[in-house]
């Protein structure tokens, strides 16, 4: 997978260092091996992480790697990308004995990356089933099922829009977690198991129709992800210098922006997109970053420990704050706001203004599902596919996981429910698709 | 105030804490830096015919991350020149004069036993240990563990010490045999003052698992080494308590094996020690461990309000009985305190696959906190062992309404016994 040498994010160090092999042998021996795991009940792919953990602190790194990379295929990007604080590291026992919560995610970290460098591969394709999966969008969600589903034998062939796969894990994690390059060697040797056909550059919808795919394959997976930032219906809204924070964090990821007129910044919005723009924008070298937020700090809907991070760096954050209109002359030069009271209701005369060169918007994605709307037997629910509890979407053959499906998760929920549906869909081929094939084909008595 | 003085077998010291003979008594200079930090006596490195060492030497036994729980040396006796040896000695106890400084002795002939003495005697010791337990090199010569495991040549080289000796004698013990106590009765029977125990124990190490070779690796050989270390002290403690409870013997006990710190101190003397010695905590850490050692012996005893070593030695004696007299109808049972469980369930695992299936986990939808079935809980401790959180799981005595009895007045006087739990 190749990407543009020249990027912006590549000035961004790792916020959490790797381990030592030393450091990681005394910390995986800290790991009290509990039994039915809080660590793993945490985690949406189930990883068994004491096992990987204890088989770190014997020497057996493979078998480590090995039992993380069953789980979750992605698992070194998700080392790095995963909110542990929230997930495994969170309901670490540790954290109720006043010891600090085993560093699961620099031990998954450890393992994986050893495991990719030396190019350790752990599975096969099964042998050919006859059947093939086509993959929409070439994100975590597709990139898990397509591996999984080729374990058990099926061709697949991943359909993706961009020049790149791997979704946002590729396009939109924080380089201070996992830069573009390090996710796309894990792909290269996730692609390794052979037999996963990539197509870049391909919409659905304009370049090939749902019917052309459906004639093509056996059974579609859906995985495209969210859509583009949503934007604020306010005057203003189309001066330069205002744009969606998902876009810009992709144009730093893929290639380079230029920040060197930007004095002022602002960041609309308080969920994670936002949080993690504010850092971007501060570890590219703006000096004066301000997140704007309609709510309270302690209403925000971003990690805290996220957001505690970003304030250290020196971030301001301006909170109760509805921005109404971007002002400008052929360029924005500040915002107008006005000031909200604690019902989120704007306070009649409370208004005020913040310079800005540039104001990205993090409120959040459109939603995707109207692409699949007109499919008979696919429901959508404000724009997410609705599934069930292993990704089927109720029209037969199709199934849906990811973003799309769960309205904007973990790159780790991706990866689970690309896997569930993956196994569902094998389930799928291997029983009433095989059994409609051999009623064709059968000689009519 | 306390008073930590010492005397095993007429050798006295200011506390009871001794180097063993070893790499820390190695040489006057090391000795008086020792006693310096505190150590009451050094049992100075073994004499004999200076011998060649080899390169490497030590290995360690791991657990985990925690390094050296055991220990073990191919290192022989003493390679310097007697006389430079002697004259040590003789400047050691010129400046410490209150110290006991004794020392260990391993030769051949009667002749050379002789000299030996004379020459200890003559340099100032305080008392002679015969080191009658080195499982490595020296058995094959015929000395060290080679006497140890015969009472007979035992009693006969230590009947030629005594005689020629003016100050006590020590037999050091080897680990290396079945049952501790002939040895032990045969030392008496040479007329030594005291016995010191435990030597190390024969062992190998650990093995390179890629270049296939023993540790400590010497070259592309190894051979096997004297264990030691923290992960020797139960050995030690079973045969120093076996002497202490059998009636036949009744000379006085320098422990030695795995002590590390001033509890392991008082447990060896609990069970009848006078004295403890300590090498492999000292190669690990140094000189300065003593501080704690004597610290905590000391509030112990203030604790305890024993005046004198005398005041505890030998106290849990009485406690060491067969298995037969143990009352069968004691009984206890696991408790968890829910306000302190992390919720680990490492107690479920381990009641599960390594005792008698008594701790369920938590019903869904309840507290992370596991369930003991006190009607089958058989009170092992296992839970209580793995639990990682200080006193969370206790065991608690429970009256059962049986009155005591043993296995033995059970069988041979028909006492009631108790319902069996655990045994479904």
């Amino acid at each position: 997978m190749k990407l543009a040498e020249k990027r912006s994010e590549t000035v961004f160090q790792d916020f959490k260092p790797a381990l030592s092999a030393g450091h990681a042998f005394a910390e995986a021996s800290r790991c009290l091996f509990c039994e039915d795991a809080p660590c793993t009940i945490a985690c949406p792919t189930s990883i068994d992480i004491p096992q990987f953990i204890r088989k770190i602190a014997t020497g057996n790194l493979k078998g480590s790697a090995r039992t993380i990379f069953d789980a979750n295929i992605l698992g070194s990007s998700c080392a790095r990308v995963c909110p542990v604080e929230v997930l495994c590291v969170g309901a670490c026992v540790y954290n109720h004995m006043d010891q600090p919560p085993i560093q699961i995610g620099k031990l998954q970290r450890h393992a994986t990356d050893h495991a990719i460098a030396q190019g350790w591969q752990f599975h096969t394709a099964g042998p050919d089933s006859g059947f093939s999966v086509g993959l929409v969008g070439g994100g975590p969600a597709s990139l898990s099922a397509a591996h999984q589903l080729r374990r058990q034998g099926h061709a697949v062939t991943i359909y993706e829009k961009r020049s790149v796969i791997g979704g946002l894990d590729v396009t939109g994690v924080a380089p201070y977690k996992v830069r573009a390059d390090d996710v796309a060697k894990e792909i290269d040797w996730l692609l390794g198991i052979g037999g996963i056909e990539v197509r870049t550059g391909v919409q659905v919808g304009a370049d090939v129709t749902w019917a052309e795919l459906e004639q093509r394959h056996d059974a579609l997976f859906v995985g495209i992800g969210l859509g583009a930032d949503s934007l604020l219906d306010v005057p203003g809204a189309q001066l330069p210098g205002v744009q969606g924070a998902v876009a810009f964090i992709e144009a730093m990821k893929l290639g380079t922006v230029d920040l060197s007129n930007v004095r002022h910044a602002l960041v609309i919005g308080g969920g994670n997109t936002a949080v993690d723009a504010v850092r971007e924008l501060n570890g590219l070298g703006v000096k004066d970053v301000t997140l704007v937020y309609r709510g309270t700090e302690a209403g925000m809907p971003g990690y805290k420990h996220e957001w505690k991070v970003a304030k250290i760096d020196g971030v301001h954050a301006a909170w109760q704050a509805l921005p109404v209109a971007f002002q400008g002359n052929g360029r924005v030069e500040s915002v107008r706001c006005i000031r909200m009271d604690e019902h989120k209701k704007p306070i009649p005369g409370a208004e005020f203004d913040l310079p800005a060169d540039l104001v990205l918007l993090g409120i959040g994605q459109a939603k995707l599902g109207e692409l699949l709307g007109g499919l008979p037997g696919v429901t959508l629910d404000k724009g997410r596919v609705v599934v069930d509890a292993h990704g089927f979407t109720g029209r037969r053959g199709l199934w849906a996981g990811g973003d799309c499906t769960n309205g904007g998760k973990e790159v780790v929920n991706a990866v689970a429910e690309g896997k569930s549906a993956a196994i569902a869909i094998d389930e799928y081929l291997t029983t009433t698709a095989a059994a409609a094939r051999q009623a064709k084909e059968a000689p009519h008595g | 105030m306390v008073d930590l003085r010492s005397n095993t077998g007429g050798i006295r010291s200011p506390n009871p804490f001794w180097l063993a003979s070893a790499p820390p008594t190695n040489s006057g200079a090391q000795i008086m830096r020792a006693f310096e930090a505190g150590w009451g006596g050094a049992v100075w490195k073994t004499l004999g015919q200076p011998i060649q060492n080899v390169s490497s030497r030590f290995g360690s036994h791991n657990y985990g991350a925690k390094k050296t729980i055991g220990f073990n040396n191919v290192e022989l006796i003493t390679d310097r020149p007697l006389e430079v040896n002697f004259r040590e000695i003789y400047e050691v106890k010129k400046r410490f004069p209150d110290h006991a400084v004794i020392v260990s002795l391993m030769v051949e002939t009667e002749e050379e036993w002789k000299d030996l003495i004379m020459r200890s005697m003559d340099a100032g010791a305080d008392g002679l240990e015969l080191n009658f337990g080195c499982p490595h090199g020296m058995c094959e010569r015929g000395m060290g563990s080679a006497v140890g495991q015969e009472p007979k040549v035992n009693e006969r080289i230590t009947g030629w010490v005594t005689s020629y000796s003016k100050i006590p004698v020590l037999v050091k013990l080897t680990p290396n045999v079945s049952d501790i106590v002939p040895h032990g009765l045969a030392a008496q029977r040479g007329g030594a003052q005291g016995v010191s125990l435990i030597n190390t124990i024969k062992s190998i190490i650990g093995v390179d698992v890629d270049k296939f070779v023993l540790y400590p690796t010497v070259g592309d050989k190894s051979t096997n080494g004297g264990y030691c270390g923290a992960a020797v002290k139960p050995i030690a403690l079973h045969m120093v308590g076996a002497l202490s409870r059998d009636p036949r013997f009744s000379l006085p006990i320098s422990g030695i094996g795995g002590v590390a710190n001033w509890r392991d101190a008082v447990e060896f003397m609990l069970l009848g020690a006078s004295s403890v010695q300590v090498c492999t905590e000292v190669m690990l850490k140094g000189y300065r461990i003593v501080e704690d050692m004597i610290e905590g012996l000391s509030e112990y005893m203030i604790r305890h309000k024993f005046e004198t070593l005398e005041d505890f030695r030998g106290k849990a004696v009485a406690s060491y009985s067969e298995w037969g007299e143990l009352n069968v109808n004691f009984e206890q049972v696991a408790k968890i305190d829910a306000s302190k469980c992390i919720g680990c369930y490492d107690c479920v695992a381990a009641c599960r696959d390594g005792a008698h299936q008594c701790i369920e986990p938590a019903a869904v939808g309840a507290p992370r906190v596991p369930v003991i079935d006190e009607s089958e809980c058989v009170g092992c401790n296992l839970c209580e062992i793995v639990c990682p959180v200080q006193d969370c799981i206790t065991m608690v005595e429970v009256d059962n309404g049986y009155a005591p009895a043993s296995w033995n007045e059970h069988v041979y006087q028909g006492a009631a016994v108790r319902y069996k739990k655990g045994s479904h």
